[in-house]
């Protein structure tokens, strides 16, 4: 890997495009107090609704507030969802293919049958319904997406171990004597790191779409704490009189989520040509 | 074929215990009793009043008792009654709803199956040209594009600058003294927004899966037969590939219900539409907990039911798996 990867990955303009899209994101949350024309949470009520100017170049919501200044703080805000949701989903999803997958027989099947159960349902009624009961808050949120998205990577790693499990470097270490949780996690998992990878990525681009759908319908990020999703809801609000409430935040979600797509797509190419659609 | 529908009826048993256990442990996420929501407002309410409503909604037994008591009430389609001032039974509630939902999935479904399957096929048979090339980067921002965000801008568009579209509820106010020609062309114009965008999402991926298959198909020794035949290239790409390429697209239309009924929470919600996506958004926000159990459970079924009839469908065009 190594060279090959980074050699073949940086010769992808748009995955290139999307790692420039995501460090800019990083940076932009890293560096929020210092970018921030405005306090992102100063009412001015003699300046609601204003129009883009110099002042605010992506306007003002209905308390006066300046759209830019909440959209950088939010920026923190979706990444830090998108990376703990991501991450709750990876783990739980991992551990149980790897068991699924290695293990076979009836803990595959048990497994495997609570993924199928955990499929039928519509992922946003779920998380709806769980959000009705524990009230919405950015750590319920997180920890509710990512309990929620775990099914398709319990798939993957359990195909990547039911293959991996037979080869030959396996059979080798169980020859001199390693134990289960050690062939698992050392010889077989980092051999499927790779998926694993490209899977997470993506995740974070569908958790962050997922968080701001959240927070559009008021179940999601409480305001004040600024989010791209709750600074739409204002947007819906005053949909006919503030494009700009409406305009900005979306355009910010879909360039957010199209960078993580593309570097996603981006790291599974450099990884395996052979998988290029 | 009946012998396989009952195979797979049966396998659906199974899961549907297996849905009644998921919703039944989220139920009892809930710290405290469910019932703490009407009691605590309610300064007279006495500990005996309490215990009376505890034991109305069986949360007084243990819990094993509580499920099968609650299975038991399920298989007689008893979802409960509503906590909303209304007091009516959830199940009601809910079916009143239903059919405006369906026609909206329908719709969409329909939507996306006459758009996206022409744009994956002709991607596929001119690979590599502009026209693919162009659909490549649409499709890939649609798959970035919150749809909710897309629903603000054309309500902004057609509905505010060009007025051209309603953008709420799915009749206008005088419908009733419309004529009947004049009342269907009102729904319709209600619906193209809602089910453009519903349509939405689905339409990205299904494109590049037809795109896909169809790639696939193509490269296999029949269709080198059928060209080494001599038939024209029309015949050979939508007599001899397209029928093959579209068969697991059944499938994916059967994946795609839960998205697509799980996506209606929000276009409902976004274009006032009166159906379940509604409701649980009513429901969720009231705390309304018998109805977000309803159509949680609800949610789960219709899923699984989409999922069955894809499957007997493509037993029907597939002879090969009503076989094995």
């Amino acid at each position: 890997m190594g060279n090959d990867f980074k050699k073949r990955f940086m010769s992808n303009r748009m995955a290139v495009a999307g790692s420039v899209i995501v460090i800019f994101l990083f940076a932009v949350s890293l560096l929020a107090p210092w970018l921030t024309p405005h306090d992102p949470n100063a009412i001015d009520l003699k300046n609601v609704l204003a129009s883009p100017s110099e002042g605010h170049p992506f306007g003002t919501d209905p308390l006066g507030r300046d759209v830019l200044s909440r959209m950088i703080w939010g920026a923190g805000i979706s990444l830090k969802v998108g990376f703990v949701a991501t991450g709750i989903s990876i783990l739980i999803g991992t551990i149980l293919g790897a068991l699924a997958g290695y293990y076979g027989r009836w803990v595959d099947a048990l497994i495997m049958r609570f993924v199928d159960i955990m499929l039928c349902f519509p992922t946003f009624f779920l998380i709806l319904a769980v959000i009705a009961i524990l009230e919405p808050s950015i750590w319920n949120i997180m920890i509710v997406i990512g309990l929620t998205g775990w099914m398709g990577v319990t798939r993957l790693v359990r195909a990547d171990f039911t293959s991996l499990k037979e080869r030959d470097f396996v059979q080798a270490a169980r020859a001199i004597g390693a134990g289960d949780l050690r062939i698992i996690f050392l010889h077989i998992l980092p051999n499927a790191m790779a998926s694993v990878l490209v899977t997470a990525t993506l995740g974070v681009a569908g958790a962050i779409l997922t968080e701001s759908a959240l927070s559009f319908l008021g179940i999601g990020v409480q305001p004040p704490t600024p989010s791209w999703g709750n600074i739409l809801t204002a947007g819906k609000d005053n949909i006919d009189i503030a494009w700009w409430l409406s305009f900005y935040p979306g355009l910010a979600i879909l360039i957010t989520v199209l960078g993580y797509n593309l570097l996603g797509e981006g790291i599974r190419d450099a990884l395996d040509p052979r998988l290029r659609r | 074929m009946l012998r396989y529908i009952a195979k797979r009826l049966l396998f659906m048993i199974p899961l549907l215990f297996g849905i009644t256990v998921v919703c039944f442990t989220v139920m009892h996420l809930a710290p405290g009793s469910p019932t703490d929501l009407q009691t605590q407002m309610n300064p007279r309410a006495s500990v005996e009043m309490k215990e009376r409503l505890r034991s109305m909604y069986d949360l007084d037994k243990p819990l094993p008792v509580q499920y099968i008591r609650w299975l038991g009430k399920l298989a007689h389609l008893d979802l409960g009654i509503s906590f909303s001032t209304d007091r009516r039974p959830v199940a009601d509630k809910i079916l009143e709803r239903l059919p405006i939902t369906i026609l909206l999935n329908v719709l969409s479904m329909l939507l996306i199956f006459v758009v996206a399957i022409p744009l994956g096929v002709l991607s596929a048979v001119r690979q590599d040209s502009l026209f693919d090339r162009v659909t490549a980067v649409i499709v890939f921002i649609g798959f970035a594009v919150p749809t909710f965000w897309l629903a603000l801008l054309l309500m902004i568009l057609f509905g505010v600058h060009l007025g051209w579209l309603p953008i709420s509820g799915i009749r206008s106010l005088n419908a009733e003294y419309l004529p009947p020609g004049m009342a269907f062309w009102d729904l319709i114009r209600h619906l193209i927004l809602p089910v453009l965008l519903a349509a939405f999402g689905g339409l990205a991926g299904l494109s590049r899966y037809m795109r896909a298959n169809m790639l696939e198909v193509i490269r296999q020794d029949f269709i080198l037969t059928a060209r080494a035949k001599g038939l024209s290239e029309r015949v050979v790409i939508y007599r001899h590939a397209l029928r093959n390429a579209l068969l697991p697209v059944i499938t994916i239309l059967g994946l795609s219900v839960p998205g697509l009924i799980g996506g209606s929470v929000i276009f409902e919600t976004i274009f006032a539409i009166p159906g379940m996506g509604q409701l649980f958004y009513m429901a969720v926000m009231a705390r309304d907990y018998p109805v977000v159990m309803g159509i949680l459970f609800i949610g789960a079924v219709l899923t699984l039911f989409g999922n069955l009839i894809a499957d007997v469908f493509y037993a029907l065009a597939d002879p090969r798996i009503r076989v094995s």
